[in-house]
């Protein structure tokens, strides 16, 4: 297991970009070697499999360039495992920019590899999955195969997710990681703001500085009303347990603890990434790397 | 009679003097950070260019988003009740007046009295205001002012998927990267708020004559692009941004009346 930080500068906005190699599994030619490379509208994600088991993965901050992203993310997620690209049996390219994997040989929408990937981290048991990535948000019904069953998305508006909350940390000059801790620093959580649009907020929270309110209370009452409309998606989906939040906002404690308030269920608790474990931001990697080992399987029986 | 109509809006504050239901003067200043003040000094230009002082002034009626701060007031009416007024007694014939503001837009329906009869709303979101494409100027490097020239230099549309300021100007950063031309990108800034405006007066119903009101009805590059996007001609008055302040200062008339 290992670790390889790599933070670029001090700019608010910004987090960290790190990978994992669970270097006690050793791969041998025979085995089926997959990868799924999910690129993001923020953020690029890879996950590598043998016989359909996590052997590493990697995070990255997607570029102006998809492609380049894309290679960028699985080349960082095979460094130090001695693959090569051709030691890869079949890659599936998921995420906004998933046909623009070019090493891919087949691309699958996000919402089917969250789910499945959701599967594979949390187990069987899951049924909901909110993903709350970059430029939007899903709520994702599955079964206990993780196959999709139904879901919503709202990528119309910024409220809630990855790049809102990269200018609110930008805004109040916290960094990225600390936003959901420093949104729980209240000692009475305020009412959430009646606006939630995320382009007025860099007037509407000034005012609020200015009236006196700590910046805790602002990002407090912001991710309050960002809470509520997360927890009104799944409900619209229909709220099934056992729920799981995956992408970047995950890591967002105040996100998580607010939307299972609006919710009334706790979400199961998240993979030690930091330890030994599983990201749940790379949840849609996992699921693109286990189709990769069922098409191949598929391919190689016919 | 003279009446005064005063619009706080979330920008600026405009004032309309009328005597006997006639213009004879305006008066403009930004909003800032005490709209009281700004507004005192938005009727004091315009009384000044009409020659009169305040103690002349027979009703004052206050509209728009800070209304409930604005000075010397008698009265206050909605945006909407104001948007009708404005738009009838500008063009007797319409029935649906648009008016787009800097942060806020607003899709009235009215009879021929200007008599508020339904209306649509978009607030709480800037993607829908003038904020919209504020923001995606400063993106595109482009003074505000030349955004709509500059659209109209477009030879063709090339879409972007703009609902939100946040996700736009990430868009208008790919869009430079594609090197796309700037009239192209500024065509297609004003396209996507031309198609939002229109969705949400679709929702109330088009009913001619329609009527352009706001700041943004001085900007020829939205002009052009929401006649396209509704598909059928929009009147634009002379000064489309004092139509609030207008409507306001018409009110005031029918209370004197009243009295």
């Amino acid at each position: 297991m290992k670790e390889t930080p790599k933070r670029e500068n001090a700019e608010y906005w910004r987090w960290e970009e790190y990978r994992r190699v669970f270097s006690e599994k050793k791969w041998k030619n025979k085995d089926i070697i997959t990868a799924g490379v999910d690129v993001g509208s923020v953020g690029s994600k890879a996950a590598i499999m043998i016989d359909g088991e996590v052997y590493s993965w990697g995070i990255m901050r997607t570029g102006s360039n998809s492609p380049d992203s894309a290679r960028k993310v699985l080349s960082w997620a095979m460094e130090e495992t001695g693959l090569r690209l051709d030691d890869l049996k079949y890659i599936v390219g998921t995420g906004y920019g998933r046909v623009n994997v070019p090493m891919s040989n087949k691309a699958i929408t996000e919402i089917a590899c969250h789910a499945k990937g959701a599967n594979y981290i949390w187990g069987p048991s899951v049924r909901t999955v909110l993903d709350v990535g970059g430029q939007d948000i899903k709520a994702i019904r599955c079964d206990e195969t993780g196959r999709v069953t139904s879901f919503l998305m709202n990528d119309k508006c910024a409220a809630g997710t990855g790049r809102g909350m990269e200018v609110f940390a930008d805004l109040l000059q916290i960094p990225i990681e600390k936003i959901g801790e420093s949104s729980l620093k209240v000692d009475e959580e305020p009412p959430p703001v009646s606006c939630t649009c995320v382009a007025f907020a860099k007037t509407e929270a000034m005012g609020l500085l200015r009236k006196g309110w700590s910046k805790e209370k602002v990002l407090a009452a912001y991710t309050h009303a960002m809470a509520i409309r997360m927890g009104n998606l799944v409900k619209r989906v229909g709220l099934e347990k056992e729920f799981v939040i995956t992408g970047g906002q995950s890591k967002n404690i105040g996100i998580v603890t607010r939307i299972e308030k609006a919710l009334g269920v706790k979400c199961l608790p998240m993979p030690k990434w930091r330890e030994n474990g599983l990201d749940p931001m790379i949840a849609g990697a996992i699921g693109a790397a286990i189709f990769a080992k069922a098409l191949y399987e598929k391919a190689h029986k016919s | 009679m003279i009446t005064a109509g005063i619009d706080l809006g979330t920008q600026s504050v405009k004032a309309v003097i009328l005597k006997d239901g006639e213009v004879i003067s305006r008066g403009k200043s930004f909003s800032g950070f005490d709209p009281t003040k700004a507004a005192e000094q938005a009727v004091g230009e315009a009384l000044k260019k009409a020659k009169l002082s305040l103690s002349d002034v027979d009703h004052v009626t206050a509209t728009g988003s800070g209304m409930d701060m604005a000075p010397h007031s008698n009265s206050t009416i909605s945006m909407m009740g104001a948007d009708a007024k404005a738009g009838v007694y500008l063009f007797p014939k319409a029935r649906t007046i648009i008016d787009v503001g800097a942060e806020e837009a607003r899709a009235v329906k009215c009879d021929d009295n200007g008599i508020m009869m339904d209306f649509v709303v978009n607030e709480r979101c800037a993607a829908g205001a003038g904020a919209f494409i504020e923001a995606m100027a400063r993106a595109l490097e482009v003074k505000l002012e030349e955004m709509g020239p500059l659209s109209l230099k477009a030879e063709r549309a090339s879409p972007i998927n703009a609902t939100c300021v946040i996700f736009g100007e990430s868009d208008v950063v790919t869009l430079i990267h594609r090197q796309e031309s700037k009239p192209e990108i500024a065509r297609a800034i004003f396209d996507a708020m031309a198609d939002r405006i229109s969705s949400m007066v679709h929702r109330l119903g088009v009913n001619p004559d329609v009527v352009l009101v706001g700041g943004v009805a001085k900007d020829v590059g939205f002009i052009a692009s929401l006649k396209r996007k509704l598909c059928v001609d929009v009147l634009i008055p002379e000064y489309p941004e004092y139509a609030g302040a207008l409507g306001a200062a018409l009110i005031a008339v029918n209370r004197v009346k009243k009295v």
